[in-house]
This record gives structure tokens, C-alpha cells and sequence, in this order.
């Protein structure tokens, strides 16, 4: 067993689960969608990303990309909250609510890449 | 440095997730303990406030409680987070810095620079393995006549003192072992432009690795190796290196030139030394009885050039047996009166000093200079930073090592015309080279004069190059008139004359050039830029020929054309 490589597979599945809760629900209603998990999405995820740095594997280099885009997303996304909630006379509309979470749902398919690569890793090593 | 840099990504891991974690912990922390409004009503910080507080309370510990002043709670817990920010700051920028620090990280950014100054040359260059004496000689003198260099050493000093020193192009120097190839890639091995490599260090056997090195991975390379020993010279030229330079069979070739045509010997020394030296005096070695000091690889040269020429030499030797001096040697250092005398210095015509140590070969000929002020003398100098103590005890000739190695590599590398045309040179009879050196003499001002080479093609020199697919004559004299009043001649010397596989030398005036000549010339600074500006310039080349002086202009041409 390898200790990084269950801290990593951890952070990335949690990073996965997190963002998915934050993602599923009705896309438009604020209401359906916790801005703590939007939160913990974005901390795991990088810390995600940075376990990643220095990894000299091909595989290692795509998942660290995949992680990278997934990071960009979810912070594009509460920076887009941020600005509805603080910037913009509207606030959280319903408008604004499905940008954000479409957003997120872009980062959700980044993890969920980055999950397959390491399923694959893994089986690899198996064999 | 792709290594390095994942080591240091692989490092900066945990300082990374540590200061992540302290900014999530922090921002948590402030959203989830209520506070109070200025209204004093119950109120919780959003997370953009909170990432905000947290982001200048990490770096600065600064600007206030924002937007409203904190309770008690949130207080308490903001000192909390002052503390763990601070440490894990500290911790990420410490941990960075003793990366940035470490010595791998310093030679592999040193590396860097260096494979992108290499990558950048974009004209011929030599690569060059060793910087000692003859490698910073040789450096110098490439880059005066506008050639680019390549220099690896093992040791930093010496590229140290590559990097301070003043030279008019840059010449990337790295410190690396030469029997590493990768060093040896690094340095352009490989590089498009690279056009040969000189292995100078003091060692014949890495010499000899850098040479099949080289032409094992890039056969298209000039090899050029020092070799000291006879055996290696012999197993460096087995794989078809170019040149091969013996440091002390090349000086007792000097000498032996310098004792049978001095005129030679002083072309030779004006045509492969750097440009804006003093001219030299012809030296005018006696012929007679020479004593000899020292006979290791130098003396065994030395003496049989000597004997060649028909000189008796009387040898002097510390060690007789292990050097296997003649059988009349006389068993001694040199350096004392009695030695010389019993040498019969006094009835000598000349003296070669050539142990393998300067304070002793200074102390021999000044001895002997003592006992025979008539003497001609001659010193072996081994070490370079003794240049000027040799330089005042005012001797007639100076076996300098590296100087030796130095200009007879330049010969071979600067123009290849230089090459032949010594070559060609030293067939020639005493009396020719004695009228060249009267006629070059003629042209030059006190210095050296320099040596350049011209191709009649379109890139080189593109009015000539026009002029002949025109169909007009072009003579070698309309070359060497001056632009400014073609009745007088350029002061410059035309030495050899290249046409496909054909030798020309000294060609006359009144050749008539055809496409592709290569000519050698020799002679002052000035007429280099006055003849390019004829190969150059179609209007100069015609007033240089015909004597009239064209329209330059298009609209001017065709005026004239027209009327």
C-alpha cells in the first residue's frame, strides 16, 4: 500500500463527492445549493492539485491537468457568486444560480476524469 | 533541470496544503462565528468577506475589522489564526527559499542559461573543451575576428574568469565534466551551426574521448585534439580526427622554421596571431653548436629539429637515464656557471632553455646571457601567469605552450585558406617568402596585419557575384582599388587564390575572377572595409572597373537610360 497514493485517491474522491452535492439539485433555485460545499469543493480540490505537484508520470501529468481545470472552474464559479451577491445591484438570482452551478458541473466532469485516470493507475499497478 | 524542478514541485507539496488548510480553517471559522452589526443585530460573515479579512490579516496583520467591528468571539478567534498564518507563511516561504537555495537548483538554473546562450549562436562557432591558458588564448583570439566560442572547463575558477572577462561577443562557458556527454550535447554538440571541436585539456586521454565522442555523434564535425604523447596522437588520429597538435613538436617546428627561414616563420607568427599586435621583428636564430637544457618530450623536439638543420647540440640533463639523453650529455640542472661553462657556453651560439620549470629556465639563460651576452636565447615558459617576467628578461624567442597550441589551432580554424596557403608557403623557397614579407611589410602600418577571405557567390559579395552573371570582366585588381580614387591601389595583398580544386598563389592583379573564387588577402584594417564596400555596392564596383560613376538611383537609371 502506498500512503501517497491513498491521501491523493482520498482528497480527489472527496474533491468528486463534495462538488457533485454542490452540483445536483434544481439548477436556477439558490436554495438547492450550500455555499459551504461550494467552499469545501474548491479547498479540497486544490489541495488535491497540489498533491499532484512534481509527479513525473504521464498519467500523473494528466491528472494534475485534470485537477488544474477542475480548480478553474470552481474557482470561476464563487468568484461568479461573488460578484451576483456583492457587486451586482440584482443579487443571486436564478439567472446567476445556473451559471454558478453549471460551472460547477464543468468541475464535477474534471474530477470525475481525474477519478477514472486513477482508477486506471491503479488497476495498472495491479496487474 | 526538468529533475530539478519536479523535486522542488515534489517539496513545495506540503508547505503548499499547510498554508491551503490554515487559509480554509481561518475563512471557515469567520462565517460560522456569529457577530454583530452596526445596528447590533446578529450577523454572520459571508465567505467573500471572510477570504478577504483573512487574505491581508495572513500578510499583513492589517487594516481593521471589516465591515463591523468583531465580538469578543470572533476575536478570539482571529488571534488564533494570526498565529497559525503567520507560522505556515514562514514555513512556505523558508521552505522555497532553501529550494531556490540548494546547490542542484543553483547549477541547474547556471545550466539553463547557459544551453540557451548556446542555443541562441547563430553563426559558426567552436566548441571548446578545457579553458586553461590555450583555451582563454585561443577564446580571445576567435572572438576578435568576430568568431563565436563555446567553452566547458571542470574547473569553476576558469569559467569564473570566462564570465568577467570583456569580450566583444558573448562566449557561454559552463562547468562540467567534458567525458560527460550530456555536458558535451548541452554545449552544442549537436547544434546546427557548430563547426568543429577542439579538445584542449591537459590530459591526452580525455582529449581523446571528447575526439570519438564527437565524431561518433556528429561525424560532420572538425575534430582538433592535443595530444601529448606520441601513442595517443597515434590512437586519437585511428578514428579520422582532423588535427592532431603535439605542443612540443609543433614549438621545434617553430624553431626550426625560425632557424631555416626566418621570413617564413615571421608569415606564419603575423598570419595566426590576433590582429592589433605590434608588428614582430624577423628573428635571426645562429646556426653553430646550441646548448641544450632539459631533454624531456620539449628537448627530444627541439634537438632533433636542431640536428636536422645541421646544428651540433650539446645536451644538458638532470636525469640522463630516465630520459634517454645522449651518451656525451653532461648530468645537471643548468642553472649554475660551472655547468654552462663546462657546456662551453662561452663558444655556443645559442642556448635552449626547456626544463619544465620557469624559475629554473629563467635562472639558465640569464646564466648564461651572464657568460655569453651574444648568445641566442630560447625558453621553454610553462605557466601562463609568468608572461611578464618572461617578457622582461627580453629573450629572443618564448616556447610558450599555449600560445604555441593557440595559433596553430587558429590557422587551422579561422579561414581554411590561411591553412593552405602555409602549407603551400612552406614549399616555397627562402627568397619568396623574404619578397612577401618585404610586400606585406609594405602594406601594413606597425601592427599586424589582418587576414580575411572573400567568395565571388551572391551572399558574400553581391555585386561581384552580379557583375559576373552579367557577363562582365572583373579582374582581382578592380577588387584591391581604392572606392574613393581608383588609381590607387587598396594596402592589401592578395595571397591565395582558390578555384575548385585548384591553388593560386599569389595571384596576379589582372586575373580575371569567375564565380565561386575563393581569395585570401592580407593587409590593413581600412581596405577590409573599403573592398567590401566595392563587393557590396554595384556602383562602387563599376567606378572601380570602368572609371564612371553610375546612377545609384532607379528613377536617375532610367533617365539616363531614356536620353
Amino acid at each position: 500500500m502506498n500512503l501517497e497514493k491513498v491521501v491523493f485517491a482520498f482528497f480527489i474522491l472527496l474533491a468528486l463527492t463534495l462538488n457533485f452535492g454542490f452540483f445536483i439539485g434544481e439548477i436556477s433555485t439558490p436554495d438547492h445549493h450550500n455555499v459551504f460545499e461550494l467552499f469545501a469543493a474548491i479547498v479540497v480540490s486544490i489541495v488535491a492539485t497540489i498533491l499532484k505537484f512534481g509527479d513525473r508520470t504521464q498519467l500523473g501529468a494528466v491528472v494534475l491537468a485534470s485537477s488544474l481545470v477542475a480548480d478553474l472552474q470552481l474557482v470561476a464559479a464563487a468568484i461568479w457568486w461573488t460578484i451576483a451577491v456583492h457587486v451586482s445591484a440584482a443579487g443571486l438570482t436564478g439567472a446567476a444560480t445556473a451559471s454558478i452551478v453549471s460551472l460547477s458541473g464543468g468541475a464535477v466532469l474534471a474530477n470525475l476524469v481525474s477519478v477514472v485516470l486513477l482508477t486506471i493507475e491503479t488497476v495498472m499497478v495491479r496487474r | 533541470m526538468e529533475n530539478i524542478i519536479f523535486l522542488i514541485l515534489r517539496r513545495m507539496r506540503l508547505p503548499l496544503v499547510l498554508l491551503v488548510s490554515v487559509y480554509a480553517l481561518s475563512v471557515l471559522g469567520l462565517v460560522l462565528i456569529p457577530g454583530l452589526d452596526d445596528q447590533g443585530n446578529p450577523w454572520h460573515m459571508d465567505f467573500f468577506h471572510a477570504f478577504y479579512f483573512v487574505s491581508f490579516m495572513g500578510s499583513t496583520i492589517g487594516f481593521g475589522e471589516i465591515p463591523y467591528a468583531f465580538t469578543d468571539a470572533q476575536r478570539m478567534w482571529v488571534v488564533f489564526t494570526i498565529y497559525i498564518a503567520v507560522v505556515a507563511w514562514l514555513y512556505t516561504i523558508g521552505t522555497m527559499i532553501s529550494l531556490i537555495q540548494t546547490p542542484a537548483f543553483q547549477s541547474a538554473v547556471t545550466r539553463n542559461a547557459f544551453i540557451r546562450g548556446t542555443r541562441r549562436i547563430r553563426s559558426a562557432f567552436f566548441l571548446i573543451c578545457g579553458y586553461g591558458d590555450t583555451g582563454e588564448l585561443l577564446v580571445d583570439t576567435l572572438t576578435d575576428r568576430g568568431l563565436r566560442a563555446v567553452a566547458i572547463d571542470v574547473d569553476q575558477n576558469r569559467i569564473n574568469n570566462l564570465e568577467l572577462k570583456e569580450l566583444p561577443v558573448q562566449v557561454p562557458g559552463l562547468c562540467a565534466d567534458a567525458l560527460d556527454l550530456s555536458s558535451l550535447l548541452a554545449a552544442g554538440l549537436k547544434h546546427r551551426h557548430c563547426a568543429g571541436v577542439v579538445a584542449l585539456t591537459d590530459n591526452d586521454h580525455i582529449n581523446l574521448k571528447i575526439a570519438i565522442t564527437s565524431k561518433l555523434i556528429n561525424p560532420r564535425l572538425r575534430v582538433i585534439c592535443r595530444a601529448e604523447s606520441h601513442d595517443a596522437a597515434a590512437n586519437i588520429a585511428s578514428f579520422g580526427t582532423e588535427h592532431i597538435i603535439n605542443p612540443f613538436d609543433t614549438f621545434a617546428d617553430h624553431l626550426a622554421m625560425a632557424l631555416n627561414a626566418p621570413s617564413m616563420y615571421l608569415m606564419n607568427d603575423w598570419l595566426t596571431s590576433a590582429s592589433h599586435r605590434p608588428l614582430s621583428e624577423p628573428l635571426f636564430p645562429p646556426r653553430g653548436r646550441w646548448i641544450l637544457c632539459g631533454y624531456g618530450r620539449f628537448g627530444k623536439a627541439v634537438a632533433k629539429r636542431l640536428l636536422d638543420e645541421g646544428n651540433t647540440v650539446t645536451v644538458i640533463e638532470a636525469d640522463p637515464q630516465a630520459t634517454d639523453a645522449p651518451a656525451e650529455s653532461i648530468c645537471a640542472r643548468g642553472t649554475e656557471a660551472d655547468t654552462l661553462l663546462e657546456a662551453d657556453v662561452k663558444n655556443a651560439v645559442g642556448v635552449v632553455a626547456g626544463t619544465d620549470d620557469d624559475a629554473n629556465n629563467l635562472s639558465i639563460v640569464m646564466t648564461a646571457g651572464d657568460l655569453n651576452p651574444t648568445l641566442f636565447v630560447v625558453a621553454r615558459q610553462n605557466r601562463s601567469e609568468n608572461d611578464e617576467i618572461f617578457r622582461a628578461a627580453r629573450l629572443d624567442l618564448v616556447a610558450k605552450n599555449s600560445g604555441i597550441i593557440a595559433s596553430r589551432i587558429l590557422a587551422l580554424i579561422t579561414t581554411p585558406l590561411t591553412a593552405e596557403f602555409l602549407r603551400l608557403a612552406s614549399q616555397q623557397e627562402r627568397q619568396w617568402a623574404d619578397e612577401l614579407i618585404s610586400r606585406i611589410i609594405g602594406v601594413a602600418d606597425d601592427r599586424v596585419p589582418q587576414t580575411w577571405m572573400l567568395e565571388t557567390r551572391a551572399t558574400d559579395t553581391p555585386a561581384v557575384a552580379q557583375a559576373l552573371a552579367n557577363g562582365d570582366t572583373v579582374l582581382l585588381e578592380h577588387l584591391c582599388r581604392d572606392p574613393h580614387d581608383r588609381k590607387r591601389l587598396l594596402r592589401c595583398v592578395p595571397l591565395l587564390m582558390k578555384r575548385g580544386r585548384e591553388h593560386n598563389l599569389l595571384p596576379g592583379l589582372k586575373t580575371a575572377l569567375q564565380p565561386f573564387d575563393q581569395i585570401l588577402f592580407c593587409g590593413r584594417e581600412t581596405a577590409i572595409h573599403r573592398m567590401s564596400r566595392i563587393c557590396y555596392d554595384p556602383s562602387v564596383l563599376c567606378y572601380t572597373t570602368t572609371g564612371k560613376r553610375p546612377a545609384a538611383g532607379w528613377v536617375w537609371r532610367r533617365l539616363i537610360r531614356s536620353a
